[in-house]
């Protein structure tokens, strides 16, 4: 079924944001601090701005708690007294001309008296700096199976390694954007780019002092997401929602792309340090690992990033000692939040780059070392949950290397480079996992709720709080349901993420939505039959003319199929001891990935890649192909040339032309292939497919650059400047 | 020609049709689009002409309407995205050129020009003439293989 | 904000003339980044060339090639004599941006705008590029090589405008263009130059490598002598001479400096007989 919003994408006609137009509405702008720390002296409103026609929010006119709620209530919608991070928003205004809203945001200065900031993560904050806890540490989370320095003392070979990899910044081409209003209810009406609406409901009753029924919150056409849009779009919309209260009018708040690169989320910057045991036989003994990441200046959901990053960081490998520290520290850096793989990328590619080294010391082919290694049916993950899924993760691994023509290539690469004056070619691979769904017990504390209704044409509604973002949810709940009811797809209707009438099936993130919410369409759909008497035999026009049938012995009422969340049976989690099932099932893949280095410019470009994954059954397969092809093209920047250039901890390169991602000249077509075992707790058998494809690229192509030059990477971004550091001056940054 | 008042009347050509548009001088070729012709499919991604979702034809090339100064587009051809027939935008749907959309205005007038000038495809491949168009979600594969659909389709 | 619309080259003289503070707009490629938010431009006053017809087309004369005020990358590249006489036009013009800026952007808007790490200007200068200024008072003709002071600055008076940019046809036995961008499209460049030689001599223009786009005078010395250059090394005591590359946002010294000498020793191995 090809994309059902396809023709309105490709022809302009799809609505986002800032393409509605708002009778009377104002234009919003957000004032920012100019320091990392201090204390705000004053807020000056300068000359040249007639400031009676401006709306001007600060703190004060906070009806509630000034609290973005997110897992926490640590961050303030607006700083009152204190700030602790550049771009901080301070005050708000708006304007019925966006040109002079921009005048007047100009005209404001934020006179802060600074305060010690701390901006490197990787160093214990002196006393000054400290501003949470005695030590900064917002997180601690550890993960501990068998005895790892017994195990560590009693091995073959220990090898170290430190790894590191850098902020990325989400560039969805859509800004963050919400317009706000109050009806002639008294709701409050919040439309915008969000990922999780319900997200943003919570943000907005917690701080207006409103109940839920004065909120409505209601996603509109979403450009991408990444998870930029999980968190964030809560402090966009508390802005509108205060600007337009104040000012009596609707208030369209939509950011400038300079603004959006600095002054919101990335992903976080880790650093991960390795010490592996391994036998004679090159089989894992032991890993211990200590899991860092920079957390920014606030909470928001880093507890849940590390939580994932240190449940993957030591790879889909049987191992009996395992011992993984975590920490998210504090740092005055514009605080990080939600990025597609959310952990899970950083640690594997600590993990698989890792594993390249060890192979490398012990004179072992990395692709063996992996095979020595991988998880079998019946063995157990870092945590202790044991594996019974039926994927073959040795013929995904197999899979990708045929693809790839890996011992042919190899050895032309081998020739090449003895003979090229300056270029190197080299192929790199990695094998990783991805937990799909939410976290242990995530999924049974969400409680989604899908509701399936029946019209009185007899045609079904879903009503979902799952978002389209292009990731495809629209097309793909059409076909579950559709094919859940032996409908055509055309009778079937998906609700758009409207609070006021759609249930809150949980936010769009953790690769849970066809999975989780899909399976839940199917059970509410046998919901739908149940209240008509019906079995699940009662498919397609005779389901359909049920259908009306009721509608027409009940006028006026409504016919709604309901299913809540129920977790898969035997999934045990225990969050105090972080042992047990963490996730309810798990997506595997082998990536490969060919590079050619330039050595006249330390240029490395990826010239091939195969990418081949187990997610259960692929509902959609060219919209499947689209997410592993975006997903790794967006890891391919993130690998070679997305770098985050910080200054007082945000972004100086802020601008398009300085942040570089990937052109369709940057990269090679990325091929694609799915084995399928189906997942018998997952909608139409799938699992979730949308972030494992973050995990594997960036430590293949580290893998595949050190094959060509022999370059030692332990970093990311591996840009050309860090490329020749590494070969041409050994690199002194590098941590020992 | 006298020095110009801030609000500046152009007439020119618009998706086929004679328009007239009272701006100010100062505004962008992408604002009138947006704000004051009531055509919001052309999109602002960046501001700098780096990402192409602002795309559109001016005198049959196409280039980023939010480097382009109103004014100068008087007595000149614009089109935009509306103007597209959906019909020709077919293969490109049907090869997932299109995930969240909000490049995907500019990618259909840039992959549509190359498609009616398929000439220049002897000078420079498909991706080289694609690389004024940023996609976040695609990875660009989607829209190549859509392209190069419609060019077999075409008979180019 | 104030825009004079002249329909000639002579009407727009005459209006830079009475207020030589007017910024010419021609494409608008550079002056329109970040537009919204520039808020300073919007007061300014602008001379929109894009009337002037007569200054879009490039011409041939038995001598030279003359590109237009006007004339964008995406006119020359689409030139097949172009392509044949003075190949490195077409080879840094691919490289501008992508084809929205090549469609709009004009080879003189590159030389007004006097970036360090202009595209056109390399090629331009390594062309033996004249500039043609025409103002009120009469036109005066520049060397390229000539033209800039410092960063930023160059030899235009306020009132004079570009009106032709004039590049002397030759036999050229070596034409080398490399930008050496953070990705293949749409990238500033880190290091940029373009290398020729004819019976004129050695033309050796870095761009990214110092406050202007310059000539390599110690290089084409050295490229003039035939002295021996075994490896890259053997570069950078005459790169050190003609540039000083600087840490910026995009690259730092160490990298432009090392990989300007690797491109150059690679670059004409096979091409300048004293190399390899």
């Amino acid at each position: 079924m090809k994309r059902r919003e396809g023709l309105a994408k490709l022809t302009g006609r799809e609505p986002y944001v800032d393409d509605l137009a708002v009778d009377g509405a104002l234009w919003g702008m957000t004032v920012r601090s100019p320091a990392p720390r201090g204390r705000i002296r004053e807020v000056r409103f300068g000359d040249g701005v007639d400031w009676s026609e401006v709306v001007v929010v600060d703190h004060r006119d906070l009806p509630g708690p000034n609290q973005v709620k997110h897992l926490t209530v640590d961050q303030p919608i607006l700083a009152a007294a204190a700030v602790r991070h550049v771009h901080e928003p301070v005050v708000l205004l708006a304007h019925p001309s966006r040109r002079a809203a921009r005048r007047a945001a100009a005209a404001v200065e934020v006179v802060v008296d600074p305060e010690p900031a701390v901006l490197d993560f990787r160093a214990p904050p002196r006393p000054e700096q400290v501003q949470h806890g005695d030590d900064n540490v917002f997180t601690r989370l550890t993960i501990a199976k068998g005895d790892v320095e017994r195990a560590l003392a009693a091995a073959a070979h220990v090898i170290e390694g430190v790894y590191e990899t850098g902020a990325q910044e989400h560039v969805y081409l859509e800004p963050q954007g919400m317009v706000a209003w109050v009806d002639g209810d008294g709701v409050l009406v919040v439309q915008g780019s969000m990922q999780c609406p319900y997200y943003v409901v919570e943000a907005l009753t917690h701080a207006l002092g409103r109940g839920r029924d004065a909120v409505r919150v209601v996603q509109t056409a979403t450009g991408g997401g990444f998870g930029g849009k999980e968190d964030f779009p809560s402090c966009v919309a508390l802005h509108a929602a205060l600007l337009a209260m104040k000012a009596g009018r609707p208030v369209k708040l939509v950011y400038e792309r300079g603004e959006d690169m600095a002054a919101t989320t990335k992903r976080h910057p880790s650093r991960v340090r390795h010490r592996t045991g391994v036998d004679a036989g090159g089989r894992l003994v032991a890993q211990h690992l200590e899991v860092t990441l920079d957390a920014g200046a606030y909470v928001t959901l880093s507890p849940v990033v590390l939580s994932r990053a240190i449940i993957h960081a030591a790879g889909p490998y049987r191992c009996d000692h395992v011992l993984i520290e975590g920490r998210a520290v504090l740092t005055n850096s514009v605080p990080y939040g939600a990025f597609r793989g959310f952990g899970a990328p950083q640690t594997h590619f600590a993990n698989e780059r890792h594993m390249d080294v060890v192979a490398d010391r012990l004179g072992l082919d990395p692709v063996e070392l992996r095979r020595r290694n991988l998880l079998a049916d019946g063995e157990s993950t870092a945590t202790g949950q044991v594996i019974r899924d039926g994927v073959d993760r040795a013929a995904l691994l197999d899979q990708a290397l045929e693809l790839a023509s890996f011992g042919e290539r190899r050895a032309a690469h081998e020739r090449f480079n003895r003979e090229h004056p300056y270029l190197r070619r080299g192929l790199g691979v990695a094998t990783v996992h991805h937990g799909a769904g939410f976290t242990g017990s995530g999924e049974v504390f969400l409680a989604s709720e899908v509701e399936v209704a029946g019209l009185p044409d007899g045609r079904v509604e879903v009503l979902t709080a799952s978002t389209e973002m292009g990731q495809g949810t629209t097309t793909v709940f059409t076909q579950v349901a559709a094919a859940h009811l032996g409908y055509e797809p055309d009778d079937v209707e998906i609700a758009q993420p409207d609070t006021s009438r759609v249930p809150n099936s949980g936010p769009t993130v953790a690769s849970r939505t066809v999975m989780v919410v899909g399976r839940l369409i199917e059970r509410a759909g046998d919901d739908l039959r149940r209240r008509l008497g019906l079995d699940g035999g009662a498919r397609g026009a005779a389901l359909k003319e049920a259908v009306a049938a009721w509608h027409r012995a009940h006028p006026g009422e409504s016919l709604r199929g309901f299913a809540r969340y129920e977790p898969p049976p035997g999934i045990r989690w225990d969050d105090a001891t972080y042992r047990g099932d963490a996730y309810a099932t798990f997506g595997w893949a082998a990536y490969v990935a060919e590079v050619e280095v330039d050595l006249r410019t330390f240029t490395p470009r990826v010239t091939d890649f195969v990418a081949v994954q187990d997610v259960g059954r692929i509902v959609n397969e060219t919209l499947a192909r689209g997410q592993v092809q975006g997903g790794v093209v967006q890891a391919i920047g993130w690998a070679l040339l997305e770098e985050c250039k910080l200054e007082g901890g945000a972004m100086v390169n802020n601008q398009l032309t300085d942040y570089i991602i990937p052109t369709s000249e940057d990269v090679p077509p990325v091929r694609v292939a799915f084995q399928e075992t189906p997942y018998p707790y997952g909608g139409m058998g799938a699992k979730g497919l949308g972030e494992l494809p973050m995990d594997a690229p960036a430590p293949a192509i580290a893998n595949a650059v050190a094959a060509a030059t022999g370059a030692a990477a332990w970093k990311i971004p591996l840009t050309p400047e860090h490329l020749m550091e590494l070969m041409e001056d050994g690199d002194h940054a590098r941590p020992g | 020609m006298p020095a110009q008042a801030d609000a500046i009347e152009v007439f020119f050509e618009l998706n086929g049709e004679p328009t007239t548009v009272s701006v100010p001088a100062s505004d962008r070729l992408l604002d009138t689009l947006r704000y004051d012709l009531g055509l919001p499919g052309t999109k602002e991604g960046c501001g700098e002409g780096e990402c192409g979702a602002c795309t559109v034809y001016l005198d049959g090339l196409p280039v980023n309407s939010c480097l382009v100064p109103t004014y100068q587009v008087r007595g000149r051809r614009v089109a935009t995205v509306e103007s597209l027939d959906p019909a020709e935008l077919d293969d490109l749907h049907a090869a997932g050129a299109t995930q969240c959309g909000a490049c995907t205005p500019g990618v259909a007038m840039t992959a549509r020009w190359i498609c009616e000038h398929p000439e220049v495809l002897a000078r420079h491949t498909v991706r080289q003439l694609m690389a004024g168009n940023l996609c976040r979600c695609t990875g660009y594969d989607g829209i190549v293989d859509g392209i190069e659909a419609t060019l077999a389709r075409e008979g180019k | 904000m104030p825009v004079l619309t002249p329909e000639s080259l002579e009407e727009a003289c005459r209006l830079l003339a009475a207020d030589p503070g007017a910024v010419p707009m021609a494409g608008g490629t550079d002056l329109l980044v970040h537009w919204p938010q520039n808020l300073d431009a919007h007061g300014r006053t602008y001379l929109d060339l894009s009337r002037l017809d007569e200054l879009r087309p490039l011409r041939w004369t038995d001598d030279a090639l003359v590109l237009g005020a006007l004339t964008t990358y995406w006119d020359v590249i689409r030139d097949p004599r172009a392509g044949e006489e003075f190949p490195l036009l077409i080879a840094a013009g691919r490289q501008v941006g992508a084809v929205q800026i090549q469609a709009r952007g004009t080879w003189a808007g590159n030389v007004v705008n006097a970036s360090p790490a202009a595209d056109g200007v390399p090629v331009l200068m390594a062309y033996d590029a004249v500039v043609e200024l025409a103002s009120a008072e009469g036109t005066e003709e520049v060397p390229l090589d000539a033209f800039y002071l410092g960063y930023k600055r160059m030899r235009r008076r306020g009132d004079q405008l570009v009106a032709a940019i004039r590049l002397p046809r030759r036999a050229y036995d070596v034409a080398i263009f490399e930008k050496v961008g953070s990705r293949r499209a749409q990238a500033i460049a880190k290091v940029g130059l373009a290398l020729t030689r004819s019976a004129a001599g050695w033309r050796v223009v870095a761009a990214s490598m110092a406050p202007t786009v310059c000539r390599c005078r110690a290089l084409e010395k050295l490229l003039t002598d035939g002295a021996a250059v075994a490896s890259p090394d053997d570069l950078l005591a005459a790169i050190r001479q003609d540039v000083k590359p600087i840490d910026d946002v995009r690259s730092t010294a160490a990298y432009r400096e090392r990989v300007m000498a690797r491109v150059l020793y690679h670059a004409l191995l096979g091409k300048a007989e004293s190399f390899g």
